[in-house]
């Protein structure tokens, strides 16, 4: 072994000054424990890198326990370790644990290095011995790496006080009211005309059946008029620059063509202009608009947007009735789209959802069977303010149906479409169940898979809709279909299907289908969180930063999440979402700064070739070309550590702290085992 | 001219005579060239496949060999039958997907010195062809004669959709190709909900009550919607709906009265042909009161058709099964 030829006692083999490393293994219970032979793992750690520098090698049940911290800083102080190892959990989990603890017993946090053991080996390996071998290599990889750490401190930045919001639905008002409350100036940037959202749209919600408008409308008129609050509506995000505590957020405000300062909102262009267009936003379809509208009547703002592509004086040149009436004269034809730039510390994207297009389950009709209506259709149907005046009727506009089926689990819980469930679409059901009994007093078949009224109050109303007289069916529906086959189906839509409580397929005639069609991730879902440096799942919902203990941060600092852009869900959740965000964002002001993990990139410039392949890769535009010298250069506030610069400099001129070249061979090195003649031999 | 491999399978030449005579009464217009590949032999129909997996791919597997063997600057191959259009397509994405069974099939047709590579044929039907590729534009073009006033229902079947190797087919459950083509004839075309529902197959040889409630839904179907006539592009479907009709009849004390055709013999029609040359009069169930209707006559059928008889059984009676409820032959 060729490094026992080296002095062992003051200079290391790879020429740097010997260390006194320390080296911790966890059970973690038995996570660890019950696939990995910790305590050999331990003793061979001990043993086999003494000439490595390690002088402590220990195990322990709880590593991240206070105990296993203490034995950690007791080690530091009393042997005097230099480098700490810790072979535990994925460094997501408790990387800033043990840093913390070395920092407290006086060593630089950055000299401790976690390697894991657990999602790399024991959770993922099923032959012990294998996973000890492993674990040994991965150990080893540890301790050659961290000999060539340097101690770092964290860089301060500082948070700037204002908060962008993208989306004005509910979760997306919730997050804006409570930061604006809180004293700091909010942006809030929603794409349609209205803020509002869904909710706006429905009639009542569930289970308590109250008013949807009625407690919704109160915060979208605290959103309008709040002081803390610069609502940006008919509006999008175009461009976000910078990182945490300082971002710089181009929103592209579409040109309304209405003077939002003259404009007072008396809706008479609304009411003048001559061009009537099927609603297929807020009235989803069921409904029209006008090409110059505000899409409901309590809509904040209140004034009104004039759709470019079916105004006659923009296709044919002349109309310009709405200029005619307008008494304020608000209506300006010549308006261009505004490029408006806002610097915020933090930013909240709560965009919503989308409706699944239940045209994609061709055997259930929708398009082709008039009476087969949406969910959203439905709730426009019985809203009092909808083009119905709340009346339950067909597609005809006066037939009140007779019977009724609400379909469940469409497109969601399906193989064919989305494996999830859409959270929603029982409790809907139920509610519309309980409303056409009672508006119509039709017979009510509800077909189902499972029911899941989860949550406060809400078997309570399940139950209540069963004592109400619906007949729920359990089973997929097969086929909505007006094929007749039997007598009384004449004129009928007949929905096929098998319940599967007693085993027999059905055949049920009725007036009128409901679709509880689920919820999907916006059209455009990947587009935005790539414009915001955050992930999609491959369904297309935002990844959280930990699905149970960070579900409202996302793996991007200063970016949060909130609602129905993580995953399917209800009012109160994201609700509770949208204030749990805003919450994360206030402790984030309140402190003023942020400490970030100081792991940036630097060019040695005598390297440097200037060839500039690094300078465009830069997804934080922090590489700036210095025209004179030849030589590139990187900004330490700008850069986040990504490494891409890195990897693609080809004269190797660009290393990075805490993850430097030397590091990476050395751990290489270290896992290939090759300080050692004798491979560790893992049995076939 | 397009040159294409046909496989026409056993039907084109009897039960469906009047598809093989329509379809090549076409060709030429449309600018199709489809090459017969010499010496094909059955498909296996439905039953083969369900009996033992490896005879009944290496049945079909030696019509893929030959083909492929035969294909000379095209490697397209045009089946006109829905079941032959299945099993080939079939045999191909089973011999890719398990290799297992590509051997096995492999070794079998090496007897007879033949040999296929699974994946290298591109199996089609001919409606997929007509659509996709001579086009709807092309197609109408040629229209001379069109079918206004005539309301057809238009029925795909189960097997030309289903299962959709190559995602060919705008959907599995309500495709639009046929209504589309029947469209651009001219034709009024139904909004047919049963359009790839079962025809009974071969249930009206095994087991005919079942096959004839299936056949007594479309027929009902196709009726409660007015439609002149059902369009098929299936020889099986034809035959069943067509030949059986009056078994159903008397079965179920229904008194349809629905012409079943091919949906090429519509095409010739808009395209101005003569009847008689796209097989019109072969049909048992009479088309002319509906062809009347927009004004093409036919002349009177030269013989009376009849029913076919089954032979009159001469051995003893089976013993009843108990839950025996088949319809008595």
């Amino acid at each position: 072994m060729t490094q026992k030829l080296i002095d062992p006692d003051d200079i290391s083999s790879s020429g740097l000054p010997k260390e006194r490393i320390g080296v911790y293994v966890c059970h973690c219970g038995s996570n660890i424990a019950g696939m990995v032979d910790v305590s050999d793992v331990a003793h061979w750690a001990g043993d086999e890198l003494k000439d490595r520098g390690v002088v402590v090698s220990r195990d322990y049940k709880f590593m991240c326990s206070s105990l296993g911290q203490e034995l950690i800083q007791k080690d530091i102080q009393e042997q005097g370790l230099t480098r700490v190892v810790v072979a535990a959990c994925s460094p997501h989990l408790h990387e800033n644990t043990f840093r913390t603890a070395c920092g407290k017993a006086g060593l630089n946090p950055y000299l401790c290095e976690l390697v894991s053991i657990r999602e790399q080996v024991s959770w993922v390996h099923t032959d012990k011995t294998a996973a000890t071998e492993k674990s040994k290599a991965v150990i080893s990889g540890g301790v050659e790496r961290v000999i060539h750490h340097q101690p770092l401190e964290p860089l301060h930045v500082p948070i700037h006080p204002a908060t962008l919001v993208v989306g004005g639905g509910i979760a997306g008002i919730q997050a804006a009211l409570e930061i604006a409350d809180a004293g700091f100036p909010v942006y809030m940037v929603e794409r349609e005309p209205s803020i509002g959202g869904h909710m706006a749209q429905f009639d009542k919600t569930f289970p308590t059946l109250d008013c949807s408008a009625c407690i919704l409308t109160p915060k979208m008129v605290s959103v309008g008029t709040h002081p803390n609050i610069t609502l940006f509506t008919w509006s999008e995000v175009v461009r976000v620059d910078g990182f945490v505590g300082n971002f710089t957020v181009t929103i592209q405000k579409k040109a309304r063509y209405v003077n939002e300062e003259l404009c007072t909102g008396c809706g008479i262009c609304q009411e003048k202009c001559p061009k009537k267009i099927i609603d297929t936003e807020y009235e989803a379809g069921l409904g029209y608009r006008k090409a110059v509208y505000t899409p409901f009547p309590q809509a904040v703002p209140k004034y009104p947007v004039l759709d470019r592509p079916n105004c006659t004086y923009f296709s044919k040149g002349t109309c310009k009735a709405c200029e005619k009436f307008c008494p304020t004269g608000a209506i300006d034809f010549t308006q261009e789209d505004e490029f408006i730039t806002v610097q915020v510390g933090n930013c909240i994207l709560a965009t919503g959802y989308d409706l699944f297009n239940p045209r994609r389950v061709t055997n259930y009709g929708y398009g082709r069977l008039a009476n087969v209506f949406t969910s959203l259709e439905f709730e426009r149907l019985s809203n009092a303010a909808g083009p119905t005046n709340g009346n339950i009727v067909l597609r005809d506009g006066v037939t009140t149906p007779k019977s009724v089926g609400i379909v469940n689990c469409v497109g969601s819980r399906d193989r064919n479409y989305n494996n999830y469930c859409s959270v929603i679409c029982c409790m809907q059901g139920l509610k519309f169940a309980h409303l056409v009994k009672e508006r119509t007093g039709a017979t009510v078949y509800n077909f189902y898979i499972d029911m899941r009224t989860a949550y406060k109050a809400y078997d309570e109303f399940y139950q209540r809709v069963l004592e109400e007289g619906t007949l729920f069916v359990r089973g997929k529906v097969a086929d909505i279909t007006d094929a007749a086959r039997l007598p009384g189906e004449e004129g009928k839509i007949i929905i096929q299907v098998e319940d599967t409580l007693v085993g027999k397929q059905r055949r049920i005639p009725v007036d009128m289908v409901l679709l509880s069609a689920g919820l999907e991730p916006r059209h455009d879902a990947k587009e935005v969180a790539k414009l915001f440096g955050i992930s999609c799942s491959s369904d297309g919902w935002v990844i959280e930063k930990h699905p149970k203990l960070d579900p409202v941060a996302t793996m991007t600092e200063g970016i949060f999440i909130a609602g129905c852009v993580q995953g399917p869900k209800d009012i109160p959740q994201s609700v509770a979402q949208g204030a749990a965000a805003s919450a994360r964002v206030l402790g984030r002001i309140q402190q003023g700064e942020i400490a970030l993990e100081p792991f940036r990139a630097s060019v040695d410039q005598d390297s440097c070739s200037g060839c500039r392949i690094c300078n465009n890769l830069c997804p934080f535009n922090a590489i700036l070309f210095h025209e004179d010298r030849m030589v590139t250069e990187i900004n330490p506030a700008l850069c986040q550590g990504c490494g891409t610069c890195i990897a693609a400099c080809p004269a190797g001129a660009i290393s990075g702290t805490g993850f430097s070249n030397e590091q990476i061979m050395a751990q290489i090195e270290g896992l290939l085992m090759i300080n050692f003649e004798h491979r560790a031999t893992v049995p076939a | 001219m397009k040159k294409y491999l046909f496989y026409p399978g056993c039907s084109m030449e009897t039960t469906a005579k009047a598809y093989d005579m329509s379809m090549r009464e076409i060709l030429e217009p449309l600018g199709l060239k489809f090459e017969e590949i010499d010496d094909w032999n059955c498909c296996g129909a439905t039953e083969y496949v369900s009996l033992s997996l490896t005879p009944a791919y290496a049945l079909i597997g030696r019509n893929l060999a030959l083909a492929s063997k035969q294909a000379n600057g095209t490697s397209t191959v045009v089946a006109s039958c829905s079941a032959c259009y299945l099993n080939l397509a079939k045999a191909d994405h089973y011999m890719l997907e398990r290799t297992s069974l590509g051997e096995k099939v492999n070794t079998a047709l090496a007897a007879g010195d033949l040999h296929y590579n699974p994946g290298t044929l591109i199996i089609r039907h001919l409606l997929d062809v007509l659509v996709n590729d001579v086009g709807l534009d092309a197609i109408q073009k040629s229209v001379t004669r069109p079918l206004k006033g005539l309301r057809v229902a238009p029925y795909v079947g189960c097997m030309v959709p289903r299962p959709d190797y190559e995602k060919r087919w705008s959907d599995t459950e309500y495709p639009t190709e046929l209504s589309r083509l029947l469209k651009v004839l001219g034709a009024e075309v139904i909004d047919f909900p049963l359009s790839t529902h079962c025809c009974g197959g071969h249930m009206t040889q095994i087991s005919p009550n079942v096959a004839y409630e299936l056949l007594r839904r479309l027929l009902h179907a196709a009726e409660e919607y007015q439609a002149d006539l059902m369009v098929t592009l299936c020889p099986m479907c034809q035959m069943n709906l067509d030949a059986y009709q009056a078994e159903v009849n008397r079965h179920l004390h229904t008194s349809f009265r629905m012409p079943i055709i091919f949906f090429t013999q519509l095409i010739g029609l808009a395209m101005g042909k003569d009847p008689q040359k796209l097989g019109f009069g072969r049909e048992i169930v009479d088309t002319r009161p509906a062809l009347n209707r927009i004004g093409v006559e036919l002349p009177e059928p030269t013989e009376t058709k009849s029913q076919p008889r089954r032979p009159k059984k001469t051995g003893l009676p089976m013993p009843q099964m108990p839950g025996t409820d088949e319809v008595e032959q």
